[in-house]
């Protein structure tokens, strides 16, 4: 078995008497004032299922909407305001923080043998900057709503009355969430990993989060300035991204999504890094290519900032920044296809068992190869002009956040479930969930790539009566996926009041928190951990 | 604290009177020299060195470690990129 | 602390092993953070040149409106001050909470008296009507319509750089405290460093901002 395991094994039986992260202290004032990276990686996890259910009501309520060509119970005015916090609350306060808050907060640590992430204090003050700028943006919703999309274009979200300077400075406190969350994994994967624990021995799931974090302090910046030049505009009316006084609004769309492409893989690499850990531990072999799968993580991080301009090739970018940002968006899909390999490779001739967290992992493989690939398609300047703005632009971004993100951010919590409450789920629960969550998922998304090529545009509340058909199914489809992600979250809160204790190691994993008891004590390891050999190492 | 580099204060002062002459060279070429266009190039090499002359002993990166030095040049490296990507398209539009 | 007896650190924090990974991830930590200011003022920079190249003309009038004097003597008070907050890292890293004390106190003074001539040139430009906002800008006093832009650019950049002074000043009284108490020794002086790195980026922010608004 793996060398990780046989380090020290000795000292993670039952020596202190039940005495964990968990009851160490209690009472609500001690979860709010903690340091404990276990402990706010738990806060998360309360806040982020939350705001998803949240955010899953509204998308509920668009899709039910969409039901009829004409009017059901919506205006389009409050279609457009739902729209807009269905997609500012996922973007904002669920993908973006989802994995690296709640799970690269819980697991991260523990894996390279760390008592804790590098900043403490830091990290709960990420979690506050969170719920704050959540609130503010939130709180919009009793002064007039929003309704730009979670972009903010200029020039309509310079001159709407409503309440955008609210939403825009709730997305800048919670950029910093994100900066800080990000700035503090960096000093921690760099500074505090255990004796032997090499950078090339980190986990897979260490390395994607290591990717996120720089990805997190690069970009966010740029987003948190061109929020508040947003905000200046609106206060001040000074006009940077006024075409009348010589401003450019296609700028404003620049420096949007020179953040808010590496945006879109904040939120997936660290997807990309729970696959990895699913697969092999339920394939019980070797992962395939693991220097591939690490440095593709690198590589990605640095290739997308290079392709933002494959959002704007309708929005009156010169043909030749468009030719440009095809050829480099192209390149973006060779590191991906290079992990998707890896993890396919990886099953091959594999003992695989199919539990909850590993059919979540291999619904995550057929999506995110689906989204990918449209991907790809929307990425060609020419195809793009023709499919830009309709369904399938929807279908596609929500194969790769939903199908991808989120199924594997699920996928991840039933897999470190056991470890993070020390009681185990109920299987046949999670199973159900997850197959519901594929079959829903497909029903509501496939039909939207068929409408959107025949050209049914995005975000109108009522449409032209020969797509009803699809648009029928396709709300069916969604009923499907609210009841598994429901049974999903019920299963989770089920597990964490009555499930049954929870082993060290449920699945036969290799990576360093197996090697400590479930749930884990306050500094994670009695002592520190000593490393000398690559993770997963079955045979 | 063993391994950190105390930068005496004779260099810290040498610094700041590099910097100050380096400000009066940058006044007197700005109104005094008439070089066009060129005159904001040659101002900005002056800035870039200055800035450089602070990273180096004020900072003091010449003593630090590779990692800190490449979180540097590498947030430098990315908004060059911003900026370069973002002029190629705002003028090349027709 | 408050007792005014000396309270030292010399152990590190219970997730560090040695006093000096500690003080490295601090470091190493305050790094990260100036990358993200210079990422953030650099879009501010990027948008300026962008702009700069589009209406050269306005850029040059609006360059002539402001005082390249008070400029530039707001340059060598920021120059001095990032010199004294140097050598109070010095004085710190070899145990001298005193000298380290006198010098922050300089770097201070340079601050408020930076603030105090921005505070006088913004005042001028909005009683001329150059503020390019909030009813107050008089399209009369310039001759070129997109002056107004590059205006933008002077406050709202100058603008984010003052708020990071005001910020300093705030991390310089605190440094105070904790210098009077003599909390640090050359065991532990990570937070006199790293307050240090963040005022030696808004000095080298406005080194590149002093030519491309004063002297354009």
């Amino acid at each position: 078995m793996a060398d990780t395991k046989t380090v020290d094994s000795a000292q993670s039986h039952d020596s202190h008497d039940g005495v964990n992260y968990l009851n160490e202290t209690s009472g609500l004032w001690s979860w709010l004032t903690t340091v404990d990276h276990k402990r706010i990686g738990v806060m998360y996890i309360y806040t982020i299922i939350a705001f998803f259910i949240v955010g899953g009501l509204f998308a509920l309520a668009l899709r039910l909407e969409l039901m009829t060509a004409e009017k059901l119970f919506m205006t389009a005015d409050v279609y457009n305001q739902v729209m807009t916090f269905h997609g500012s609350i996922m973007v904002f306060m669920v993908i973006v923080p989802g994995v690296p808050a709640m799970l690269g907060n819980f697991i991260m640590p523990i894996m390279i043998g760390a008592k804790d992430v590098a900043f403490p204090k830091l990290n709960l003050a990420s979690w506050y900057c969170l719920i704050i700028g959540a609130a503010i943006a939130v709180a919009s919703l009793f002064f007039g709503g929003v309704d730009t999309g979670w972009t903010f274009y200029t020039p309509y979200s310079s001159q709407t009355a409503t309440a955008v300077t609210m939403v825009v400075f709730g997305a800048f406190v919670m950029g910093f969430s994100s900066i800080l969350t990000g700035l503090n994994f960096i000093v921690t994967i760099h500074k505090l990993r255990c004796e032997g624990m090499t950078m090339m021995r980190m986990p897979l799931f260490v390395w994607s989060v290591y990717a996120t974090a720089i990805l997190q302090v690069i970009a966010t910046p740029v987003l948190g300035i061109t929020l508040l030049l947003l905000v200046a505009e609106r206060i001040f009316g000074v006009g940077i991204f006024d075409p009348n006084l010589g401003g450019d609004p296609v700028l404003f769309q620049h420096f949007f999504w020179f953040y808010s492409h590496p945006a879109v893989y904040i939120m997936i690499v660290p997807a990309f890094g729970i696959i990895s850990e699913i697969i092999s531990t339920f394939s019980q072999k070797t992962i395939f290519g693991y220097k591939a799968i690490a440095f593709s993580s690198l590589a990605i991080t640095f290739l997308s900032f290079l392709v933002w301009g494959h959002h704007m090739f309708v929005s009156g970018q010169s043909p030749v920044a468009g030719t440009i940002f095809t050829i480099l968006t192209m390149l973006v899909g060779v590191p991906t296809a290079i992990k998707l390999f890896n993890w396919v490779a990886t099953l091959y001739k594999g003992q695989i068992s199919l539990t909850t967290p590993m059919i979540y992992a291999l619904s995550f493989l057929c999506l995110f190869t689906i989204g990918g690939l449209t991907g790809l398609f929307l990425g060609a300047f020419a195809v793009d002009i023709h499919l830009h703005d309709t369904y399938f632009v929807v279908a596609h971004f929500h194969y790769v956040m939903l199908g991808g993100a989120i199924v594997a951010m699920f996928g991840g919590l039933f897999y470190w479930m056991p470890k993070i409450s020390g009681k185990m789920y109920d299987e046949f629960l999670g199973k159900v969930s997850a197959v519901l969550v594929f079959v829903g998922f497909n029903v509501t998304f496939l039909p939207q790539f068929i409408m959107g090529s025949l050209g049914m545009p995005r975000r109108y509340a009522t449409y032209d009566g020969i797509y009803s058909g699809y648009h029928v199914l396709s709300t069916l489809g969604s009923w499907i996926l609210a009841l598994g992600f429901g049974i999903a979250i019920y299963a989770l809160i089920k597990a964490a009041i009555k499930g049954e204790k929870a082993p060290q190691d449920p699945f036969n994993g290799t990576t360093l928190e197996w090697t400590i008891p479930s749930p884990p004590i306050h500094t994670n390891f009695e002592q520190s951990p000593k490393v000398s050999g690559r993770p997963y190492e079955y045979r | 604290m063993s391994g950190h580099h105390v930068v005496p204060f004779k260099t810290n002062l040498i610094t700041f009177i590099t910097l100050v002459v380096l400000t009066v060279i940058t006044v007197l070429t700005a109104k005094y020299v008439d070089l066009g266009e060129f005159n904001l190039t040659l101002a900005m090499v002056i800035a870039t060195f200055k800035a450089t002359v602070v990273a180096l002993w004020f900072m003091p990166l010449k003593y630090d470690t590779w990692m800190n030095r490449t979180i540097m040049l590498s947030s430098i490296a990315f908004v060059s990129l911003l900026f370069v990507i973002s002029a190629v398209d705002l003028f090349t539009r027709a | 602390m408050s007792t005014g007896k000396v309270d030292r650190r010399v152990e590190p924090s219970h997730h560090f092993d040695s006093m000096i990974q500690e003080h490295e991830a601090g470091k190493q930590g305050v790094w990260l953070f100036m990358a993200t200011e210079l990422m953030m003022f650099g879009a501010l920079f990027a948008g300026y040149f962008i702009y700069r190249m589009k209406y050269y003309d306005a850029w040059v009038e609006g360059g002539s409106l402001l005082d390249w004097k008070l400029g530039a003597f707001n340059t060598i008070v920021l120059l001095l001050s990032s010199f004294t907050m140097a050598q109070a890292v010095t004085d710190s890293m070899q145990g001298n909470n005193k000298k380290a004390f006198r010098n922050v106190v300089i770097t201070t003074a340079c601050a408020f008296i930076f603030m105090i001539v921005k505070y006088f040139e913004y005042s001028g430009k909005i009683h001329h009507g150059l503020f390019p906002g909030l009813g107050v800008w008089n399209p009369e006093a310039v001759e070129v319509a997109e002056t107004k832009l590059f205006m933008t650019f002077y406050f709202v950049m100058t603008g984010l750089h003052g708020i990071h002074i005001l910020i300093g000043i705030g991390l310089m009284a605190w440094l105070l405290k904790r210098l009077k108490n003599d909390e640090f020794s050359k065991d532990y002086y990570t937070s006199v460093e790293g307050v240090g790195l963040y005022w030696h980026i808004v000095d080298i922010i406005w080194i590149f901002l002093f030519p491309l608004m004063y002297l354009i």
